[in-house]
């Protein structure tokens, strides 16, 4: 089980961080989806991995597992799905301004050398 | 226990909906609005700075809920200040935008212009990590719609990097996050203070890997170099105003990292020892000299204006990292300085753009009103590149002066004198090819670009100096605070016991303890 969960965070994190490092918006867009699932998955883990146990407190139940990171990686979902789209719709904008999907600025301009390669 | 510590976040948070829900078609209201909100929240500011500044700790367990459980808000010299230096620099940012009719180039600027102020509030006044989380991407999501606003393919594109580059740092902040929160169980700073402490030395490995993540994210936020390079193109390519607010997100990034690395992660602790002298300092002056440096290599006015931010978050990282209770106050002195400074700088790229084709730093003819514009330059120029009488020169001998123990101290006094000479070269040759050559040129076209910036826009600036003339007057008075905000930051057992010890829900009964 934790063998599974880890190498599935290894996994993504490892193609989210290939994709990024592609410079085209749509794969870096990808990618860094790609890393906030792993980090969600990371989030989740964080709490221990427990099966079958609840996270509310119940009578009858003597084992539960932690609520927190529950809470803490469902704030993490909604915010990286708000971000997502807010970078997909600029990443649109600018791709249909200037016809031209770099996240890197291209050498043409004098002064836009040097900065930004994200 | 008081409620108006929530005030900050509550009141931007109510009248950015109102001015969208109900102002949206009227410019007049919405300007009317949000310049209320700003008043009301410098007076909110004051009245919190004036009630912590005999050294108590506000506390406000939202819901009642006590702390390890739930949410608290507090409120010390530090975040207060901060919180009065934000509400105020809004004000004259406000006025800038509404005197050069930015806010009406594009939609929504008002509403926006406030969910920023939210997100900045709360991450100044919130004592706990995840939901300093939180309200970063409440600022940082404000700040895209911002730093696009009135369009523009130069701006998409520099927004594309912008936004992504920030994406990558939030899914860092949940990694450190998750860290910290798997090696120790809670996220509310002053309980991870009491249990970083707790971890036997074989136990270190996930914690100093959180405590290196957590620095990270906020080195990307405070623009440190090697992590700067969002910085040149989004403030640059950013509209004026917003540009100039965001002179203030720099500084989130610092204080993050003064809040975190004294109280959870202090000097002291073997955790995280080599983590501020070995690796901060060097890369704090490293950002000092690339920001100054770009001042001189710039082509651009609004460019020169980033690389002198990072240049000053370099010298306020310098101080930072020294990590001494003079370091602290001597930063902080010069944080309110260079946020001041640099707002100042980009509303006056601002007004020099008005009346020019391009910021390119080629001759051009002169712009309408000059002579006041290229005497605001100087005077900006002056604070900025801390040249004396304005308080830049005050804070980098603070700076100098708290360096005298550190082990690096002949690299700090070389790097910070040798690239100060460096960015006065910069800004004076900007300065001249602007403003000077401009004389020298047949005034053929002026007719045609003649627009003379309006007297509000004026006002502004001008109401920005002022407080930088009184941040130089009153310098006793300021570092003598600030002083006693470093101290309080040394000492952190009163904050840390407000913070656990207040009754609320789910907290033990007083017997128990």
């Amino acid at each position: 089980m934790e063998m599974l969960v880890a190498s599935a965070i290894g996994i993504m994190t490892a193609g989210g961080i290939y994709l990024v490092l592609r410079l085209r918006t749509f794969p870096v867009i990808l990618g860094i989806s790609l890393l906030t699932y792993a980090v969600n998955v990371f989030l989740f883990a964080s709490g221990r991995l427990t099966i079958g146990a609840p996270p509310v407190l119940r009578d009858s139940m003597s084992s539960y597992t932690d609520p927190l990171p529950q809470a803490l990686v469902l704030t993490a979902i909604v915010i990286s799905f708000g971000m997502t789209a807010v970078v997909v719709m600029i990443g649109l904008g600018a791709f249909l301004g200037s016809n031209d999907d770099h996240v890197d600025d291209q050498p043409t301009g004098l002064e836009d050398q040097a900065e930004g390669k994200s | 226990m008081t409620h108006w510590i929530i005030a900050p976040v509550i009141l931007p948070a109510l009248l950015a909906p109102f001015i969208v829900l109900a102002a949206r078609y009227h410019i007049g209201i919405q300007r009317a609005f949000s310049v209320a909100g700003v008043l009301a929240l410098i007076v909110i500011a004051a009245a919190l700075a004036w009630h912590v500044s005999d050294g108590s700790v506000l506390l406000y367990q939202l819901g009642d809920w006590a702390a390890p459980f739930g949410i608290v808000l507090v409120g010390d010299r530090l975040s207060t200040l901060m919180v009065l230096l934000t509400s105020v620099l809004a004000l004259f940012v406000l006025l800038y935008a509404i005197g050069s009719g930015w806010d009406d180039r594009g939609w929504h600027f008002h509403a926006l212009f406030q969910f920023q102020l939210m997100g900045i509030l709360g991450a100044f006044l919130t004592g706990d990590l995840f939901n300093l989380f939180v309200f970063f991407e409440v600022l940082l999501i404000a700040s895209y719609g911002l730093m696009i606003h009135a369009g523009g393919n130069a701006r998409l594109r520099a927004g594309v990097q912008y936004v992504l580059f920030n994406l990558i740092g939030s899914t860092l902040f949940l990694f450190a996050l998750g860290s910290i929160y798997a090696e120790t169980g809670t996220l509310n700073m002053a309980d991870l203070a009491g249990r970083v402490r707790l971890i036997g030395p074989e136990e270190t490995v996930g914690i100093r890997v959180a405590a290196v993540l957590l620095l990270l994210v906020f080195a990307i936020k405070a623009a440190v170099v090697p992590l700067h390079f969002w910085l040149p193109s989004s403030y640059a390519e950013a509209p004026a105003p917003v540009a100039a607010l965001f002179a203030i997100m720099t500084k989130v990034g610092a204080y993050a990292i003064i809040r975190v690395y004294t109280m959870v992660f202090p000097p002291d602790l073997e955790v995280t020892s080599g983590l501020h002298d070995l690796w901060l300092l060097p890369a704090a002056l490293i950002s000092l000299a690339i920001g100054m440096t770009g001042v001189l290599a710039a082509k651009k006015l609004d460019r020169l204006v980033a690389f002198s931010i990072i240049g000053s978050m370099g010298m306020v990282m310098v101080a930072i990292s020294l990590f001494s209770p003079a370091g602290i106050a001597a930063a902080l002195y010069y944080m309110v300085h260079s946020t001041l400074a640099g707002a100042a700088l980009f509303l006056i790229s601002d007004l020099v753009r008005t009346g020019r084709a391009d910021l390119e730093l080629t001759p051009q003819p002169p712009i309408a009103g000059t002579a006041l514009t290229a005497g605001l330059f100087f005077t900006g120029a002056i604070a900025m590149a801390g040249l004396p009488p304005l308080s830049g020169f005050l804070g980098k001998l603070l700076v100098l002066d708290a360096a005298f123990d550190a082990d690096l101290v002949v690299w700090i006094w070389v790097v910070v004198l040798s690239f100060s000479l460096i960015s006065i070269i910069g800004f004076a040759r900007a300065g001249s090819v602007v403003f000077w050559k401009a004389h020298g040129l047949e005034p053929s076209n002026v007719a045609a670009s003649g627009v003379r910036p309006t007297t509000l826009s004026y006002v502004a600036v001008g109401g920005l100096f002022s407080l930088l003339i009184a941040h130089t007057v009153f310098a006793g008075q300021v570092h003598a605070y600030t002083t006693t905000m470093a101290a309080q930051l040394f000492e952190p057992r009163a904050y840390i016991s407000t913070v656990i010890e207040t009754q609320g829900k789910l907290s033990k009964p007083k017997e128990d303890n």
